[in-house]
């Protein structure tokens, strides 16, 4: 076997295995510290021995074996230097499997552990990253442009809290579960969007590695749990809005706006996957949350040809049922947009206008308002709009294209 | 494993009568389900006295360690199996008394 191939078979192992051996370690051994080192270690033995012996025939449980070897080595190490180990080693989770069949998988208990709703959101993110997703601390401290070692102390915080405050080690009961998967989906959804809309002067303006990842965690969890609609959701608003990406920065680094691109090059496959995904949930005639409405406005969008074509009356109708379940005054400036395509920018300008207190301090408010009133000939007022989001925007593509429309100002 | 839920109180009127009756049938509650360890309200932090016998001395001062709009007013001590039940008694607590609370494991 080629050293290439060798090297492709263990970054396929550790995406499909790295979160399968951590939470079964955590299970065997109840606690976080001993299975992620031990996996991480049985991954390096990995990287020593398959050039020269062979990628073996079972992957999983070859670092499966591995890894409990080294986690049972380590234990060993501690209880000779201190007795008191001991204690804090043992598994506390000896309650029997709570009843919920299909869904209790050892990965599921390590997500909704990871995403607990007692951790800082900070930790979800990089516990999850690490824990889940076998980012290494480096990886996660580039891809959120902080310091390794604060990415290391979130960790570490978050591991302790665990511990010390006996955060379970198990899938929430079925009472708890829709907040709880909420909880999740909002820890993906966060990862996806720093990476579609990345923040920071010299960073990249799309990170795909972090869409990546948090597309690829999203279906863990819907493998996990086909029939939750939410999850579904969040899926195919990842994929319908990933399919656009190419599209989205032009050659010269600046953002394009939905109207303006390429529809040719966006990833058919994707949308495909997405609008399958969309039909399933129409279909399952469940009153849908809103990671499902946000994937149906994405839906009719990526089913137009061409801008002019999109059904702009079904976009706002989903709005409006956005807005009944999260009255939030973000929802309310996505809808305006919506409004300006049916009853023109200045119905919408005024809509837009009423949210001033709660987003003053919001880039999109303002760049918002800059291009409604551009449309109404009103210049000065936009230039200034333009000048207000340009000072909130921290994404470098987002930045050039609101300094090329203010430029095109008469 | 034990949790002590702190209640934190930010305005100056103390419990109403409809608080102290949720209260107290959130107590039977805790005891019936097994939870109860302890419970109890405060006096008002102005009663404080804090106490210094680190030196030579002891020193008494008046009124409490730290001055805040928000203090602590009462609290549980309570058994749970795990933080998941601890936060879902705390939460039903918080709705009893009416106040902010805080969980913390003890050690």
């Amino acid at each position: 076997m080629s050293l290439v191939a060798v090297r492709d078979a263990i970054t396929q192992a550790h995406h499909e295995e790295w979160c399968r051996v951590v939470a079964s370690l955590t299970r065997r051994f109840g606690d976080l510290d001993i299975a992620e080192e031990a996996a991480a270690e049985a991954f390096a033995t990995a990287v020593q021995r398959w050039p020269a012996d062979g990628v073996p025939p079972n992957p999983g449980a070859w670092l499966t074996t591995t890894a409990n070897r080294k986690a049972i080595d380590s234990i060993r190490r501690e209880n000779k230097r201190d007795d008191k180990q001991k204690e804090a080693q043992l598994v506390y989770d000896d309650d029997p499997p709570e009843p919920l069949g299909a869904i209790d998988d050892e990965r599921l208990r390590l997500i909704f552990t990871c995403c607990h709703p007692a951790l800082a959101m900070e930790s979800r993110v990089a516990l999850t990253l690490r824990m889940v997703g076998g980012l290494t601390v480096a990886e996660i401290a580039r891809a959120f442009l902080v310091q390794e070692s604060t990415v290391g102390q979130r960790i570490t915080r978050a591991k302790a809290k665990i511990k010390a405050a006996r955060i379970p080690y198990r899938v929430p009961s079925a009472e708890d579960l829709p907040a709880r998967v909420s909880g999740v989906l909002a820890v993906l959804y966060l990862v996806f969007n720093e990476g579609y809309l990345a923040t920071g002067p010299d960073t990249d303006p799309v990170r795909h590695d972090l869409t990546a990842e948090a597309i690829r965690l999203t279906r863990l969890i819907r493998a996990l749990m086909p029939e939750d609609g939410e999850v579904a959701g969040l899926l195919a608003l990842m994929l319908l809005t990933e399919a656009r990406r190419t599209a989205r920065v032009s050659a010269s680094g600046e953002l394009v706006a939905l109207d303006k691109q390429d529809r040719g090059v966006w990833d058919g496959a994707l949308i495909a996957e997405g609008h399958r995904l969309v039909r399933q949930r129409l279909a399952a005639s469940v009153a849908p949350g809103r990671y499902q409405i946000l994937a149906a406005i994405n839906a009719v969008h990526t089913s137009a040809r061409d801008g002019r074509d999109t059904d702009w009356s079904q976009v706002l109708a989903l709005y409006d049922q956005l807005v009944r379940l999260d009255p939030s005054p973000i929802i309310a400036l996505n809808r305006a947009i919506a409004v300006a395509e049916l009853d023109g920018p200045e119905v919408a300008l005024a809509a837009v206008d009423r949210l001033e207190n709660k987003l003053a301090g919001y880039h999109a408010y303002h760049a918002t308002r800059a291009d409604l009133l551009r449309r109404l000939g009103r210049s000065q007022e936009a230039r200034a709009a333009y000048d207000k989001a340009i000072e909130l925007a921290g994404n470098t593509a987002e930045t050039a294209y609101l300094n090329r429309r203010r430029e095109q100002l008469e | 494993m034990q949790y002590l839920v702190s209640v934190i109180n930010d305005r100056s009127n103390s419990g109403t009568p409809d608080e102290m009756a949720a209260i107290n049938e959130f107590n039977d509650r805790l005891q019936t389900q097994g939870h109860w360890v302890f419970a109890g309200g405060l006096a008002a932090p102005s009663s404080a006295t804090v106490i210094d016998n680190r030196g030579e001395e002891v020193i008494f001062t008046d009124g409490p360690f730290v001055e805040s709009k928000e203090y602590l007013v009462g609290f549980w001590i309570m058994e749970a199996p795990d933080l998941d039940v601890a936060l879902k008694l705390a939460a039903e607590g918080s709705k009893a008394c009416n106040r902010k609370v805080e969980v913390r494991p003890f050690l």
